[in-house]
């Protein structure tokens, strides 16, 4: 073709095919959803349509003889310190369709990563470091609202309990995987997810879409969240797992609904989802019913009601300018848990302008609650959880000390199961077979596979929280918790310093 | 005997199964020069696809081959102590009757050199090349 739209000239990636190493096998061809392969049978041999790549590695993944690389487009735009490239192809794009930017997983551009200037203390001469292969090491956490105090009677000698404990929540690591929809994932996934969590002793979040059928058996480690959408709602599904959640917000998209179209709700989808087949899932924004703290207060304990008081109840948000102030009217409305979700939070899709732009990191959010909390006295009322861009174990035990209970992981554990974080989930080709419900794309998920994957990167994690406890002279989890002593910033300014509630590393 | 099963819920259709059995059945057992240098000569196992679903065919070893029953040269053996149905390329005489009678399709003709070739369930390996090469483990190898 002689004239092409610019889009497609100014492609992203571009595929080298080391004609010495490829064997005209097509495994590529088979591969790659968005075409981007082709295998032209007059020639036979197989050619490629670079536009189309979005840098997924798939092909460079399963090709058996290592003959493929993708690079990052070389040609390059004058250089511009304001007109960076993705400002000028994202122009290019609206100016072609006239639509909204999509996008799909967390934020990517480079606001401080608070994680990386904050540094772990350790035990050194005067307090002894404790080798977890040796000695006890607890990461056992208990979720759910504490009492102000306990009252114990003694009762023939011994003493006994006499406090009523609301609902507690025993998970054996300090990280749940965090919500994320059977429709925006697919349900081989959320098998995988499931399995996984009742091996290590936690729990995954169904997201909004409501519980197929056949995970109704994971209860004990099921989180069923409500959403604005109430899709998959009823009593049977609020009393299937062990706690509900209510998602306020997400941290990939503050203030802005969902919308999964109608070609995407296929039937076991439409089972689950309670909604017809074919026909648009729409989350609204807000939850039509909650205006204010007091209305989710009715909503919360409309749960506790038709749960019998049994189940924790959640209430994610995502972090925002008033996080503090919010967490606290969530803690008084009777959440048991409030799960904040850092502006790095993952999503299968949302405008990009949201994605980049709405939100703060986690870790200031996490840190100014957990302080706001404290203050008013009301920090044992409820659990914290942090979301939203935990990439390692060393995130985990920052965000404990920073005041978190346990964490949420999401992206982490998609990347454990292939995702390459290519952010094209809202086309539901995702090559891996996790964002999608093709059933040719959602095969290449064996839940046997994710689970064993799941499972070991939770373990393997909790080895090396476990490792820098013992450093830090701790042996128990709870001792970390909110304990900013042992953290360190570097190369952090005075107010973030304030804001974190930790030290310049030398202080 | 172990044989090979496929798990259709988890094929996904890449066919480094077939590509798999190429090599280890080739001269040399190098990907590269397999393809290259030496004669091509076809998978032993077929991979069926229609649509989303997909799944590849082996050998079944059956236990009355009707492989067996039909070759007329005694060329396919059932090796008594295995269970293997085993090919002699050197008494085949390339009739294809084991072709038409197979009722899972799985032997296939060699038309460079007039034989067929089957799946001969990898001596040389513990574990088939198939089932080792599969990325999503859709190939068992095990006792049923």
């Amino acid at each position: 073709m002689l004239h092409q739209p610019i889009t497609k000239n100014y492609h992203d990636f571009i595929i080298e095919r080391d004609p010495e190493k490829c064997i005209q096998c097509q495994v590529c061809v088979r591969q790659c959803s968005y075409g981007a392969h082709i295998y032209n049978e007059k020639d036979e041999r197989v050619t490629e349509d670079e536009a189309r790549c979005v840098g997924c590695h798939r092909c460079e993944a399963l090709c058996p003889t290592e003959a493929l690389t993708i690079r990052r487009n070389p040609s390059e735009f004058r250089e511009n310190a304001l007109w960076a490239p993705q400002f000028i192809k994202n122009i290019y794009k609206q100016a072609d369709t006239g639509g909204v930017l999509l996008t799909g997983m967390g934020n990517p551009y480079p606001y401080p990563v608070y994680w990386d200037r904050m540094v772990l203390d350790a035990s050194q001469v005067t307090n002894p470091s404790i080798d977890p292969l040796r000695e006890p090491m607890e990461l056992r956490t208990w979720l759910g609202s504490k009492p102000d105090a306990i009252e114990v009677e003694m009762k023939k000698g011994k003493p006994n309990l006499t406090t009523q404990f609301l609902p507690q929540l025993q998970i054996n690591y300090p990280i749940l995987f965090s919500a994320m929809s059977y429709g925006s994932i697919n349900l081989n996934v959320h098998v995988g997810l499931a399995r996984a969590a009742e091996e290590l002793g936690i729990l995954y979040n169904t997201g909004e879409g409501g519980l197929h059928q056949s995970l109704y058996k994971y209860g004990e480690n099921t989180i069923v969240q409500c959403a604005s959408g109430r899709f998959g709602v009823d009593s049977k599904y609020l009393n299937a797992g062990v706690a509900i959640e209510i998602k306020i917000g997400q941290g990939a998209k503050p203030g802005i609904g969902g919308h999964l179209p109608g070609e995407k709700i296929g039937k076991e989808i439409s089972i689950t989802r309670m909604i017809p087949e074919g026909s648009d899932a729409i989350s609204p924004a807000p939850h039509h019913d909650i205006y204010s703290i007091e209305d989710l207060r009715q909503l919360i304990y409309a749960l506790k009601e038709a749960t019998d008081y049994e189940k924790p109840v959640f209430v994610k948000i995502a972090a925002v300018h008033n996080s503090a102030a919010i967490a606290s009217g969530i803690a008084r409305a009777g959440a048991d848990v409030i799960a904040i979700d850092g502006f790095r939070g993952g999503t299968g899709a949302a405008p990009t302008m949201i994605r980049d732009n709405v939100g703060i990191p986690i870790e200031l959010a996490l840190a100014s609650v957990d302080e706001r909390l404290r203050q008013e006295g009301i920090r044992n009322r409820v659990s914290l959880l942090a979301a939203g861009g935990i990439r390692c174990s060393a995130d985990v035990v920052k965000a404990i000390a920073l005041g978190a209970d346990a964490v949420y992981i999401g992206t982490a554990a998609l990347i454990a199961v292939g995702c390459t974080v290519c952010q094209r989930c809202y086309t539901g080709k995702c090559p891996w077979g996790i964002a999608t419900n093709d059933p040719y794309l959602a095969k290449r998920i064996n839940p046997d596979i994710a689970h064993r994957r799941l499972a070991n990167l939770v373990r393997a994690w909790g080895h090396e929280i476990q490792e820098m406890l013992g450093g830090m002279g701790l042996n128990a989890i709870e001792s970390l918790r909110g304990n900013r002593e042992k953290l360190r910033g570097v190369g952090l300014n005075e107010v973030e310093l304030n804001i974190l509630g930790i030290k310049h590393a030398g202080a | 005997m172990k044989k090979v099963y496929a798990r259709e819920d988890v094929c996904i259709g890449c066919r480094l199964c077939e590509i798999a059995c190429i090599v280890e059945h080739s001269i040399s057992k190098d990907i590269i020069r397999a393809f290259k240098q030496e004669e091509k000569r076809p998978a032993r196992n077929v991979v069926e696809e229609c649509g989303p679903v997909s799944f590849s065919v082996h050998c079944r070893h059956c236990d009355e081959p009707p492989c067996v029953q039909v070759c007329i040269s005694g060329a396919i053996v059932k090796d008594p102590a295995t269970g293997i149905v085993n090919h002699i390329p050197e008494k085949c005489v390339g009739c294809w009757s084991c072709v038409m009678a197979c009722p899972y399709g799985v032997i296939k003709r060699d038309t460079d050199r007039g034989k067929v070739i089957k799946c001969d369930l990898c001596p040389d390996r513990d574990l088939p090349a198939c089932v080792s090469a599969c990325p999503n483990e859709a190939l068992l190898y095990e006792e049923k």
